[in-house]
């Protein structure tokens, strides 16, 4: 299957990583769904909205720390995982 | 009563699932998966990591290229939203100048991109092209092809002249739908024209005008044919925007991770300015 097209593991992981997300996310929903509300967010957020807040700026953080750092990504995947985290809790 | 919620009716959406990730996920999956690699041939890709993002990020080329890109998007935004209104505002309410509106109005829209491209291109020709060749005789400078200005304002213009209508239909439709009664309450009130725009129809048009700005945004953001058979991006680059950079890079030079990581950054950037658009207006009354 990863051979077809060429497929890295790299992008198997974090596709497969992004595909867990979104099911636990969907049973989460199911066995107890989630009210609109606001947190430190300006704007009130369902749980999605705040999942997919913290998965674009996730994508910023990492093209950010790759334009002005040298930095390990890692680090960055660290700030953007606590930061995700954050996000759901309090946003 | 008591209901019980049924389900299953979900599994009707999975042909569209199916189909949707056939034509959009599994291509922006491939994306993703070139943009990490250095792809020479079939079976001849090595995988280069972040490599290519690096070199998209610091390239001078692309970062003036997006800034062009910015500029062009704000400046139909700025131009076709107000108009549109504005012309929707003057359009006749019903009958057979109504009709007659719509049809003149919905021609330029019917006009396929490369073709509005080249009439504009004759159009502004200083020799055979009516427009060129009047601002010519008005004693103007204008030369589409050899000044930078220029260039950009006839771009900017076949925009306005190939989109506008599009804005002013959709708000056209938006303040049709505004019961009359509004403004025979509003005609009691003696509520001024500028007082019935403020707080009637703008406010009812809201919806279209999220449609319409993200239309816009969303096709200006990506236009390639009309400046490309226009000005070919010229003079020098000046009107070269991003998805033009992006085909030169992807199959002018062959150059597929580099072209990919350059369409995730592209990608990333219409998802997060038109998910900001979409929430500023769909937000703006919920919070208050």
């Amino acid at each position: 299957m990863i051979e077809w097209m060429n497929w890295t593991p790299t992008v198997a992981i974090f596709f497969a990583v992004i595909a867990c997300i979104l099911l636990t996310m969907t049973v989460y929903e199911v066995v107890s769904p989630c009210t609109e509300r606001k947190g430190f967010l300006p704007i009130s957020t369902t749980r999605g909205d705040r999942l997919f807040i913290g998965l674009l700026s996730a994508a910023y953080i990492h093209l950010a720390f790759l334009a002005v750092s040298d930095i390990t990504l890692w680090v960055a995947l660290a700030v953007s995982v606590a930061w995700l985290l954050v996000l759901l809790r309090w946003g | 009563m008591n209901k019980v919620p049924n389900n299953r009716a979900w599994w009707l959406v999975l042909p569209v699932f199916i189909l949707v990730a056939f034509s959009a996920l599994i291509p922006l999956m491939t994306v993703v998966n070139y943009s990490v690699q250095d792809i020479f041939g079939p079976g001849n890709a090595y995988y280069v990591g972040t490599e290519w993002f690096r070199e998209v990020l610091a390239d001078e080329r692309l970062r003036e290229s997006l800034l062009r890109q910015f500029l062009f998007s704000g400046a139909v935004l700025a131009i076709q939203i107000p108009l549109g209104i504005g012309v929707a505002l003057m359009m006749p309410k019903s009958g057979i100048k109504a009709s007659l509106c719509l049809i003149l109005l919905a021609i330029p829209l019917l006009i396929p991109w490369n073709v509005v491209g080249t009439i504009w291109q004759i159009f502004g020709r200083g020799d055979i092209g009516l427009f060129g060749w009047g601002l010519n005789a008005l004693g103007l400078d204008y030369n589409y092809t050899g000044d930078t200005v220029d260039a950009w304002l006839t771009v900017l213009l076949m925009d306005v002249w190939h989109w506008t209508p599009l804005v002013a239909l959709l708000c056209y439709s938006g303040l049709r739908a505004i019961p009359e009664a509004f403004y025979q309450a509003a005609e009691i009130d003696r509520a001024s024209k500028w007082a019935v725009f403020r707080y009637i129809q703008l406010p009812r048009l809201k919806s279209v005008l999220v449609i319409a700005v993200l239309l816009r945004f969303m096709d200006s953001f990506m236009i390639y044919t009309e400046p490309f058979v226009l000005t070919g991006g010229g003079p020098g680059s000046s009107t070269t925007f991003l998805s033009q950079t992006l085909t030169t890079m992807a199959i002018g030079q062959f150059d597929i991770g580099r072209a990919a990581a350059f369409s995730l950054i592209y990608f990333l950037i219409v998802l997060l300015v038109s998910w900001v658009f979409f929430t500023a207006i769909t937000h703006l009354d919920k919070e208050k």
